[in-house]
């Protein structure tokens, strides 16, 4: 049950298979038990129970809010939750309790999901491996599976087995990893500079960035503003469908959404793909990119092709100066967006209390961790 | 509290350059070196230096003094610029604090329409060219009272430039001679409030009240097209009453809702621009001048020692009446700006440029919000110089004080009285009676209504000024009772039997034979003694003109 995708669980659910509070159950049992991978800094136990039972109770009554309602979700850990403690994966903001919820979060709740908890991730969402927060790595769980064990113990000269695993890539490790593992069937993401989509490659799972403006960033604690996105994790391509028609929307508490409405949507099964044309941009195939990702992008271009589509080169020209401007407006948008942090109103305090500018500068050299871009 | 009056401007200061009169030079306008950008404003008298100063004495060369200010208005809106909480003066600390103004995570600006329409109004009152896009920016420093590290306000484009600032100053020693001046309004802007830090030196610590960050902030600067004190206290007064004028902001110094900073520097005349200082912390309209004015003296005395004047930012100590400079200030900050991201550039249409279909809860049209403008006080006044025939520098008197032109409309409504008569007593009984105590106009407990029945009673001659004056005394302390009961009870009603005058006249005379010799004698006082007799003998009611004809009338005879 555990292993299936969104809308079969949600159609089972609706059956009667399963039960909110069953589904909740096993999810939390797996949690447990998959407590290495170090996926979730926060279990939201009580409160996943406590939803999955009023999700039980409109099922009974054959109310259910929607495709949401009843299935475990989970939450990157830079998402506000009122009540549950929203660390960023920092010193800075272990124990913030924050007293509103994001958006996106919001929207889950309302169509009934169960929040599961809230996933590891890089501190402050920088970083491209999971492995920078506090709480430590996030382990992949293909470094569990059979294709990898085998692998392993070929190389093995009686290494510790602990020390060899994959990351999860980030910095939705969490996020990737809880979905990758089957503990929840959707999960909240960010993307600033592929921050879901990353982690989703390296754990095998869709993950899908939003167009900038089309999801309300409200809640969401800030590494970049002009370029973060809430991103959704899911086991397949239609539950980012799913998931996506119930997040995007204009926001009045995000002035920078788009007012146009938008509406849930099902994508339509692609039988026919004679009238499409894809480009394939000719800047990425740089010789530092690897074999195997190279066979792999080959092989589903000529798959494209093969069965009637237009497959042709195009040119994304400034491609080359898209690191450098990103390194500029990401260090100055971060400096800025981190200037907040001084442990004044919340967030970690130091103890020194000399003068403001001591109490800043104690408390920031203690809450911060060393940034690696 | 009543408002201070109007002084007369840069008495005897030394540093104004001979132009009125003194004509030992030939003025070359304002003394201000001219750094001010687009349009000077034309003023109704051309831009002359105030009064003369004192000749140089030899050796010395005279000084000009540039001023520019920097005013911050807090907006006159429920609630703040970016956020929903309510903006409130005397609320207990921290009950007015949303999320987003204590900086959670998270949270993100969304623009109040009330404060854009109040921008938009000042800008229009202001001549300024509205722009139809601005954009808004973070200006970085860190303080405990700016919680999210950042203030968001508009450094590159702001809502409104290019506008100019008429304002009035007395020249010479004479109330009458009022010349409007104006000043260069180089641009408004939109910005946030910060919160309050209180110092307990006692305790080492330093308590933070956040109701005031995030309360919408109207920056108004003017050019540094001011040359004293003078001249910049009544610029910031006129816009106070344009502000209240407008509604945008109430615009009330003591409540901290107007501040304003001073850019002061001095050059001799036909130099360029002496290095300035900006003088901060003038938060009283009485020391605004003052301040700004031992600003100037200060640096002309630094200079003429020999000295050197530092690009620092001091600020105003009012127990000492000195500027001194301010410690954590060294230095030039460097405030890293960068574009607001969480916002989109500001756009504004008018009735031409309006998208169709467009909600109007969602866009601003500054053609009818022009349409809407209230009268401005500049035109307020020159109503009433034409509709009554008033001086100009009363018109200025009967705006300087909350509440007092509706008094003295309120009164004209009741009265059949002449204006110049209504206007002299409202501008100097009963006015002098509010500042005498202390009071506003709204505490008076004369009503419109009593004064205008009083100057009734005194337009139809039936009471003598003075007695009038009585009265008016009387009601000032005692309610109850209106004016003609007052005149009643204290038979204070003028003599109308001529009669019986002539007669109480003719006995005085021929009682006091010794003065009606000093009369004819031509001593001109003697006259004076008869009139005090005659009053006696009527108790006062008789009007004192009227007895001297008489008098005079039966001497000759």
């Amino acid at each position: 049950m555990l292993g299936r995708t969104l809308r079969e669980v949600s159609a089972a659910l609706k059956q009667g298979q399963v039960t909110p509070t069953e589904l909740c159950q096993r999810c939390l049992s797996l949690i447990k038990k998959t407590k290495f991978l170090n996926a979730y800094i926060t279990v939201s136990e009580e409160v996943a129970l406590k939803q999955a039972e009023e999700s039980e109770k409109r099922y009974k009554k054959g109310l259910s809010l929607g495709d949401l309602d009843g299935i475990p979700v989970a939450v990157k850990d830079n998402f506000s939750t009122a009540g549950i403690e929203t660390t960023c994966a920092s010193n800075m903001l272990k124990g913030y309790v924050p007293p509103y919820n994001a958006t996106v979060v919001q929207k889950l709740l309302d169509q009934g999901a169960l929040l599961m908890g809230k996933t590891n991730l890089d501190e402050f969402a920088m970083g491209s491996g999971s492995t920078d927060g506090i709480f430590g790595p996030v382990k992949n769980p293909w470094s569990y599976s059979k294709q990898y064990r085998e692998k392993r113990k070929q190389k093995s000269h009686g290494e510790n087995e602990d020390s060899d695993w994959l990351i999860t890539g980030g910095s939705s490790g969490g996020s990737a990893a809880a979905v990758s593992a089957f503990t929840c069937f959707a999960a909240l993401g960010s993307d600033t500079g592929g921050s879901t989509r990353n982690p989703a490659a390296h754990c095998g799972v869709v993950g899908l960035k939003p167009s900038y403006g089309l999801v309300s960033r409200h809640g969401l604690i800030p590494l970049v503003n002009s370029m973060d996105v809430p991103g959704t994790l899911t086991r397949c391509v239609d539950d980012a469908a799913t998931v996506l028609g119930i997040l995007a929307g204009h926001d009045p508490k995000d002035s920078t959404t788009i007012q146009d409405p938008v509406k849930p949507f099902t994508l339509p099964s692609l039988t026919d793909v004679s009238k499409l044309c894809i480009g394939i941009p000719k800047e990425y195939l740089t010789p530092a990119l690897s074999s195997e990702v190279r066979s792999l992008w080959s092989k589903a271009a000529n798959l494209f092709e093969s069965e009637g589509a237009k497959v042709i080169e195009v040119s994304l020209p400034h491609t080359s100066y898209s690191i450098v401007c990103y390194h500029v407006l990401c260090t100055s948008e971060v400096a800025s967006n981190m200037a907040r942090f001084d442990g004044l109103e919340y967030g970690h305090r130091c103890d020194t209390d000399v003068s403001t500018e001591a109490m800043y500068a104690a408390t920031r050299r203690e809450g911060f961790n060393d940034v690696k871009l | 509290m009543a408002t201070p009056m109007l002084r007369w401007c840069c008495p005897g200061r030394r540093w104004i350059f001979a132009g009125i009169g003194g004509g030992s030079r030939h003025g070359r306008g304002v003394p201000t070196g001219s750094t001010s950008s687009g349009k000077r404003g034309q003023s109704s008298v051309a831009q002359q230096p105030l009064i003369t100063a004192q000749k140089p004495r030899k050796g010395e060369r005279e000084w000009a003094a540039v001023v520019g200010l920097e005013i911050h208005a807090q907006i006159a809106s429920n609630s703040k610029l970016f956020s929903g909480s309510q903006v409130d003066f005397a609320a207990p600390p921290n009950s007015l604090v949303s999320f987003f103004d204590a900086s959670l995570p998270g949270t993100l600006p969304v623009l109040n329409r009330r404060c854009v329409e109040a921008a938009v109004m000042t800008g229009l009152a202001l001549d300024c060219h509205i722009n139809r896009k601005s954009l808004f920016d973070r200006k970085h420093y860190f303080y405990a009272d700016l919680p999210a590290g950042y203030q968001i306000t508009q450094q590159r484009l702001p809502i409104a430039v290019n506008g100019s600032l008429a304002y009035s100053v007395c020249v010479g020693q004479r109330w009458s001679q009022m010349v409007t001046r104006t000043v260069g309004v180089k641009q408004i802007q939109l910005e946030q409030d910060s919160g309050k830090s209180l110092h307990d030196n006692l305790r080492s610590q330093t308590l933070i009240d956040l109701n005031r960050a995030g309360v919408g902030l109207l920056e108004v600067v003017l050019e540094p097209d001011m040359s004293c004190g003078e001249e910049a206290a009544a610029a910031i007064r006129e816009l106070q009453l344009i502000l209240q004028a407008l509604g945008t902001s109430q615009a009330n110094m003591a409540e901290g809702q107007l501040r304003v900073d001073a850019n002061i520097s001095v050059h001799h005349p036909g130099e360029p621009l002496g290095v300035r200082t900006e003088v901060k912390n003038l938060n009283s309209a009485r020391f605004l001048a003052k301040a700004i004015d031992y600003e100037i003296q200060r640096q002309i005395s630094e200079l003429e020692n020999g000295g050197k004047i530092l690009n620092e930012t001091r600020s105003f100590d009012y127990k000492l009446g000195c500027t001194v400079p301010m410690r954590d200030k060294e230095g030039k900050q460097d405030y890293r700006f960068m574009p607001e991201p969480n916002l989109p550039p500001l756009l504004l249409y008018d009735s031409g440029s309006l998208p169709t279909g467009a909600d109007p809860q969602q866009v601003i049209d500054i053609d009818q919000l022009r349409e809407q403008l209230p009268e401005l006080p500049r035109v307020t006044r020159e109503k009433l110089v034409r509709q009554y025939g008033m001086r100009p520098e009363h018109s200025f008197a009967l705006l300087n004080e909350v509440g007092l032109l509706e008094f003295f409309q309120n009164v004209m409504k009741e009265t059949r009285a002449e204006p110049k008569k209504v206007t002299s007593w409202v501008l100097n009984t009963f006015l002098g009676f509010l500042k005498q105590q202390n009071l506003a106009v709204s505490e008076s407990p004369v009503t419109p209504s009593a004064l205008a029945e009083l100057l009734d009673l005194l337009d139809r001659k039936a009471i003598s000024s003075s007695a009038a004056k009585q009265v008016f005394e009387e009601l000032w302390r005692s309610k109850g009772k209106t004016p003609a009961q007052m005149v009643a009870e204290k038979q204070l009603e003028l003599m109308q039997d001529a009669e019986a005058l002539e007669l109480l006249c003719r006995s005085t005379l021929e009682t006091h034979p010794q003065v009606v010799t000093d009369v004819k004698k031509g001593n001109p006082r003697a006259i004076n003694k008869l009139i005090g007799l005659v009053r006696r003998a009527t108790l006062g009611r008789a009007d004192p003109t009227v007895i001297k004809e008489v008098l005079e009338r039966q001497l000759s005879s």
